[in-house]
């Protein structure tokens, strides 16, 4: 089997969403922002206005801190970017979903199908993974312009809202789709029946850690 | 003695050379893993990381955008003397990782763990960690930068002697199937098992036989090197590679580091430096030369000593 390439604006139309296939290769085109806890708290907690039109001018949430420095001329410069594990965000992502209207939420790692099913789906909202990880200087080469970079000084430059213009930004991996399916928990349950046969003849541990379990099948995200 | 600017300079070329080029030997193993990996994604993952290493080095920047939490290991020869003394050193050091954050740039990682304050160039309490290490002769300083990446691939156990190697095996499954699932510790990786030590020391030798040992090295007692190729396939057979996809490749290279521990435990960390394994290496000499490299060449002979003197014939004689 081949891998399919799409190339996909950040302002997707509901058909191109709906065409995507779990593990389908993406590029993409158009505005993207990133946007994490620091956004997250700042947007939705302390009721911030979003300095940007959102979803008009991109429905492209990238979890992501890019390597990026602000030059004494007020220029950026930007070199690698890739993404952060998103399943710690999933405390602010219904919220934010439904206030911006992404639809496409790109990080590292995944959500569960839980979260695909409860508010991905019913948003028209895929979930795009980065590819390594990280492809930090191929990403890099998919950014045209960072268009701007809002918050900084209240949130620092890791936490920052940066707004990139990508043109063949990639590459991404599709780990959702419109019926609720993750392409990470598709390929657990067909590692986990491999397991109980690596794990012959090994012993658990004397001293017990509250709490644990010996499911297989147990992800430590969700 | 050891010129500061020197140092100053060397260092910020190594943190240049550590966030951009992946050091030869872990390329040469992911090289191999990529001709045996037959998953379709996992295959695809480990192609698009080889353009990645080419396209840093291409353009000069950062391989990952995550470009880890930068750190020294600072290695002198006895003889050695540095311009200003210890405290000179460091301020150079912290100067060094300072300007390359903005310089490469690298992406400004440290913040305070409670009030999450970022002095946007990596810089802070604690940070970056300058760790050292000492040898019997020579007149030079080995500067060596780590910047590893990841919250996640890290963990640690008290066993006991009752667990035995089956325990050790089941926590290093447990370790590898945890955070290589959905990819969460960027493998393929090298992965460091430290074992014995105190706790904090066992996951000092865990993280430095990940991060300062390189891919092919093997530890000198044999019964150990034994166990680092039997991990390795154990790692290997999962059926787990890149991402957490079907594949074949969860361990690029496995190293195992002991020290010596209570008489009634079994400590283990497991450490896995991810598909940026960010090191770079530079010995500084008292005449002004300066050799790069990249593999940090610290386990010695003295590094390992289990006598109380130390008696370089001895290891002449080995």
């Amino acid at each position: 089997m081949k891998v399919r390439e799409v190339r996909l604006s950040t302002t997707p139309t509901p058909e191109a969403i709906a065409d995507l296939r779990l593990g389908d290769i993406v590029y993409l085109d158009g505005l993207l922002y990133t946007a994490r806890e620091g956004v997250y708290m700042r947007a939705l907690e302390e009721q911030a206005n979003i300095p940007m039109e959102l979803p008009s001018q991109s429905a492209a949430n990238f979890h992501c801190s890019p390597a990026a420095a602000i030059r004494e001329d007020g220029s950026f410069d930007m070199g690698a970017v890739t993404a952060t594990a998103s399943f710690r965000f999933a405390k602010w992502l219904p919220e934010w979903i439904a206030k911006t209207g992404a639809k496409l939420i790109i990080g590292k790692g995944g959500m569960s199908s839980r979260d695909y099913k409860e508010y991905f789906v019913p948003n028209g909202a895929v979930y795009l993974s980065t590819v390594g990880y990280g492809t930090g200087a191929l990403l890099g080469r998919g950014i045209e312009k960072v268009e701007a970079v809002h918050w900084q000084d209240e949130l620092g430059l890791a936490q920052a809202m940066w707004v990139i213009r990508c043109n063949r930004m990639g590459p991404f991996i599709v780990a959702s789709d419109m019926e609720g399916n993750c392409l990470f928990e598709r390929e657990n349950a067909k590692i986990v029946q491999n397991l109980d046969r690596v794990y012959e003849g090994t012993r658990p541990a004397v001293l017990k850690r509250y709490g644990e379990t010996d499911d297989r099948s147990d992800e430590v995200i969700g | 003695m050891i010129s500061i600017d020197l140092i100053q300079k060397t260092a910020e070329t190594l943190m240049d050379k550590a966030a951009i080029e992946i050091p030869d030997d872990y390329l040469s193993g992911l090289k191999s893993a990529a001709k045996t990996e037959d998953g379709d994604l996992s295959s695809f993952v480990l192609q698009a990381m080889l353009e990645n290493y080419q396209a840093a080095k291409e353009d000069r920047r950062a391989m990952c955008g995550d470009t880890g939490t930068p750190r020294w290991y600072v290695k002198m020869g006895n003889k050695t003397q540095i311009e200003g003394g210890p405290i000179a050193l460091e301020a150079a050091l912290r100067r060094a990782t300072a300007n390359a954050t903005n310089g490469v740039p690298l992406r400004p990682n440290r913040v305070h763990p409670l009030w999450r304050t970022d002095h946007n160039n990596n810089v802070g309490i604690g940070a970056p960690e300058i760790e050292y290490g000492y040898e019997p002769g020579g007149e030079w300083i080995d500067l060596i930068t780590v910047h590893k990446g990841g919250l996640f691939g890290t963990d640690y156990r008290m066993l006991f002697p009752s667990d035995g190697i089956q325990g050790i095996k089941r926590f290093y499954l447990d370790s590898l199937v945890a955070f290589g699932k959905r990819g969460l510790a960027c493998q393929p990786a090298i992965i460091g098992i430290g074992l014995g030590g105190c706790k904090d020391t066992c996951m000092v030798l865990g993280k430095r036989a990940a991060c300062l040992r390189v891919v092919g090295d093997r530890n000198p007692d044999p019964k150990i090197a034994a166990l680092e190729d039997e991990f390795k396939e154990l790692g290997n057979s999962i059926g787990m590679g890149a991402m957490g996809f079907v594949g074949k490749n969860m361990v690029i290279d496995c190293n195992i580091e002991v020290g010596y521990c209570h008489t009634g435990g079994m400590q283990m960390s497991v450490h896995a430096f991810c598909l940026s394994s960010r090191r770079a290496v530079a010995r500084v000499h008292a005449d002004g030369r300066v050799e790069y490299r990249t593999d940090p060449e610290w386990f010695t002979d003295y590094q390992r000593r289990d006598t109380i003197e130390w008696h370089p014939e001895m290891a002449a004689a080995e």
